[in-house]
């Protein structure tokens, strides 16, 4: 009946699960105890979501997956967003999502079954200068025999420390390439420090390293992987702010509903009550274009659209949310101990993850406008 | 499936081959923002060409007037009318509200005395809910409806009554019974306008025209026969009449109610609008500025989709439908502000100067698009009720 938006059973037996499970593992004082911890997640956290088969969601059951999609993947994306937790759950499904679309029959089995049994899979497409075209980066592979040898560095590599698996952009023969690199040496990495504190990014050095052409994606195959790896990152990101905007926005209305001024509860005056409405129109606008852009992924323009308008909705909308959450907390707001600052930083890293809305808006401009 | 896809062609080359001259004057939007006589006149010959040709009340029954035809064949009246954006059918009240109504739960007699008229636009309808002092509690509505004999007398005055100097009948909620709960104590009414005791004062708008009246009752004595259903069922059918959609016999009439600037008209404008010499649409910041209104109208339609799905509303169930008119009508005010300034030096022109934009239909639409920010619960009444029966926040 709906042709806008499509809500399975499975996914909505997903988020409800989700949700529980991400309540119960992610209170607010848990994100906190792991903003000093090396890798940013819990183990026994993490090992629970891979006994649920959650990284292996979108992995074809032949290579021991789900064979499901990033429409459910998303299901799960927005709780984690809410509650802030922090796992490599978006770095496994991103590169995923690449190596289907990108990768031949032989990588695709040297790799998938190794993610769907609990390996943590992370994409390299990132440089230096901070562009988010992806086909933009300088990084290059010079060929030698049957492999090819790399150079230069990459940047805000997620999870990096603990992936097995990394898909890399690069330039081959003056086009887009991708390669799957695994066993990354720990000399290589270079950790990042990032506005999130939840989350953990790496510079990644690239110079010699040399890579079989068996795990190398070229030509049309680079071109989709690409193309697959940003559709796969716009809505996991999307999703994930979605859950952000109404976390924050439950951390804020429970404090104008304690928090006393002038005789009054401060929920109360126009100006704080007003913004809140705001933000809730931009919360159920985001998670209608989230939802719809889950429901035509894979429909190529309609997709697209679809994502970019999703990343710019959620984005602004959640760093807004983040922005007045801690200006609505007053002195407290402006303390390290007050969760907004937790929220805002979330919502800013997502934001400036994979594009902004104005990078969003002139490429949407050029889908609709001509 | 064939005799639809015949009738569609038949449809879409009478509406081109009979689509009414363009008026030399601008047309309004809507049936609330019709504002002179010869507005009326040009709209009401246009419903009854299409009526005669067959193309109102398709669906509704045929002893009455209507075609007696499946829903589908209105259906697709509509959408021709709509996809070739012909003038719309004034008529709205009768056609969308008064008619379904009297064919769901009207007498015989009043189907015969009143579909027809409606139709063919000989009887022109106007509706009697809000009042001056209630704001947009229409529960509240305090005109007097006394029972005397054979009579009902009325007291007391409406507000905002669209196409009231235009209209014969009004369907009225008034108050039987201040006794009651105030759900109860209220009535409906079908009420004759040219009776002794109802008077019409126009308002002119802050567009310059005249486009409501507010509407005295003093001692106006109606038929007790005007009444609808029993006394203390007003609220009850008030609530049926804002139900009618579309659907088998008691649906709406059909026909097209509204054509509204929109944004895919602003996208239009700005291929023709310039800047430093070169079409607005390639102005980077103004590509910008489209983008962003097409996300928003994007997401509102999304919204309409996403509260049919009960899982994906699960935690504030409430939170579309009641945020609603404060998006939509916020959107659409923003929109034609910003439609004026694509215009540059010609925004600053007005209805009936020669080289204004479309005649000035988009300064008067902007101007008319307060009538929904305020109307209804003013957007900032609208926030208020999100904050707190969304949100839960404390009352002031």
């Amino acid at each position: 009946m709906n042709e806008l938006i499509r809500f399975s059973d499975e996914q909505a037996m997903l988020l409800e699960t989700a949700s529980a499970f991400c309540r119960e593992k992610s209170p607010i004082h848990a994100v906190r105890a792991l903003l000093g911890s090396d890798h940013g997640y819990d183990r026994g956290v993490w090992e629970e979501i891979v006994a649920l088969g959650w990284p292996a969601l979108a992995i074809p059951e032949n290579f021991g997956g789900s064979g499901l999609s990033l429409a459910e993947a998303a299901a799960i994306a927005e709780p984690m967003g809410r509650h802030l937790m922090a796992v490599p759950f978006a770095s496994c499904q991103i590169f995923v999502a690449g190596v289907l679309a990108g990768a031949d029959a032989a990588l695709q089995a040297a790799v998938l079954p190794r993610i769907a049994g609990g390996a943590i899979g992370t994409v390299a497409l990132f440089e230096q200068e901070g562009d988010w075209s992806l086909t933009a980066g300088e990084a290059f592979g010079a060929r030698d025999g049957e492999t090819v040898v790399l150079s230069g560095a990459k940047t805000f590599v997620c999870d990096a420390a603990v992936a097995g698996f990394v898909l890399v952009s690069f330039v081959l023969d003056g086009a887009p390439a991708l390669a799957v690199l695994t066993e990354i040496a720990p000399e290589r990495l270079r950790r990042e420090i990032v506005i999130d504190e939840t989350q953990r990014g790496y510079r990644l050095d690239l110079d010699g390293i040399s890579v079989p052409m068996s795990k190398i994606m070229t030509g049309t195959r680079a071109l989709a992987a690409l193309d697959a790896v940003r559709d796969a990152a716009l809505l996991l990101n999307a999703a994930a702010a979605a859950g952000g905007i109404a976390g924050v926005l439950d951390v804020t209305v429970e404090y104008l509903n304690t928090r006393t001024a002038f005789g009054r509860k401060i929920g109360s005056f126009q100006s704080l009550k007003h913004t809140c409405a705001e933000i809730l129109v931009g919360l159920e606008r985001t998670r209608s274009h989230v939802w719809h852009a889950a429901s035509v992924l894979g429909s190529n323009q309609d997709a697209e659209i679809a994502l970019r308008m999703a990343k710019t909705e959620a984005g602004e909308v959640f760093t807004f949310a983040g922005d007045r959450a801690v200006q609505f907390h007053g002195g407290f707001g402006f303390t390290f101990d007050c969760d907004a600052q937790l929220f805002l930083r979330r919502a800013l890293w997502l934001e400036y993850s994979f594009g902004d809305g104005a990078h969003h808006r002139r490429w949407l401009a050029d889908l609709l406008l001509a | 499936m064939n005799e639809l896809e015949d009738f569609r062609r038949e449809v879409a080359a009478w509406f081109r081959e009979n689509r009414p001259a363009e008026p030399d004057f601008l047309l309004p939007e809507s049936f609330m923002e019709v504002g002179s006589d010869a507005q009326f006149a040009y709209l009401r010959d246009w419903q009854r060409k299409i009526y005669e040709a067959g193309y109102l009340g398709m669906a509704w029954p045929k002893e009455y007037g209507g075609g007696g035809k499946a829903q589908a064949f209105q259906d697709i009246v509509n959408a021709e009318m709509a996809a070739q954006k012909v003038p719309f059918v004034p008529n709205t009240i009768g056609l969308n509200w008064a008619g379904p109504l009297i064919l769901a739960i009207g007498t015989e007699e009043d189907k015969r005395r009143y579909i027809k008229g409606i139709l063919n636009a000989e009887d022109i309808w106007c509706q009697g809910f809000s009042e001056p002092d209630q704001g947009s509690d229409l529960a509240n509505s305090q005109t007097r409806a006394v029972r005397d004999g054979d009579s009902y007398v009325l007291n007391g005055s409406k507000i905002w009554t669209s196409l009231g100097t235009y209209a014969k009948y009004m369907i009225l909620l008034a108050r039987t019974n201040p006794q009651q709960p105030r759900y109860e104590g209220l009535s409906y009414f079908l009420v004759p306008m040219r009776t002794p005791g109802i008077e019409l004062q126009p308002i002119r708008k802050l567009t310059g025209e005249y486009g409501f009246t507010q509407t005295f009752f003093r001692d106006a004595r109606i038929p007790a026969a005007s009444l609808m259903g029993k006394e203390g069922e007003g609220w009850k059918i008030a609530m049926l009449t804002l139900t009618f959609e579309r659907g088998a016999t008691g649906g709406q009439a059909g026909g097209v109610s509204r054509v509204a600037l929109g944004l895919g008209d602003v996208v239009e404008m700005a291929k023709t609008a310039r800047r430093d010499g070169r079409p607005a649409l390639e102005d980077p910041f103004i590509r910008d500025q489209i983008v962003r209104f097409a996300i928003e109208d994007r997401g509102d339609q999304l919204c309409r989709a996403r509260a049919e799905i009960p899982a994906l509303c699960a935690e504030r169930p409430n939170a579309i439908p009641l945020s609603n008119k404060l998006r939509v009508s916020e959107h659409r005010r923003r929109l034609l502000r910003f439609a004026l300034s694509l215009q540059g030096a010609n925004a600053a022109r007005w209805v009936g100067d020669a080289d204004a934009t479309g005649g000035g239909k988009w300064q008067r639409a902007y101007f008319n698009s307060f009538s929904s920010t305020i109307g209804g619960g003013t957007s900032q009444i609208q926030a208020n009720i999100v904050g707190e029966r969304v949100l839960g926040l404390p009352k002031d």
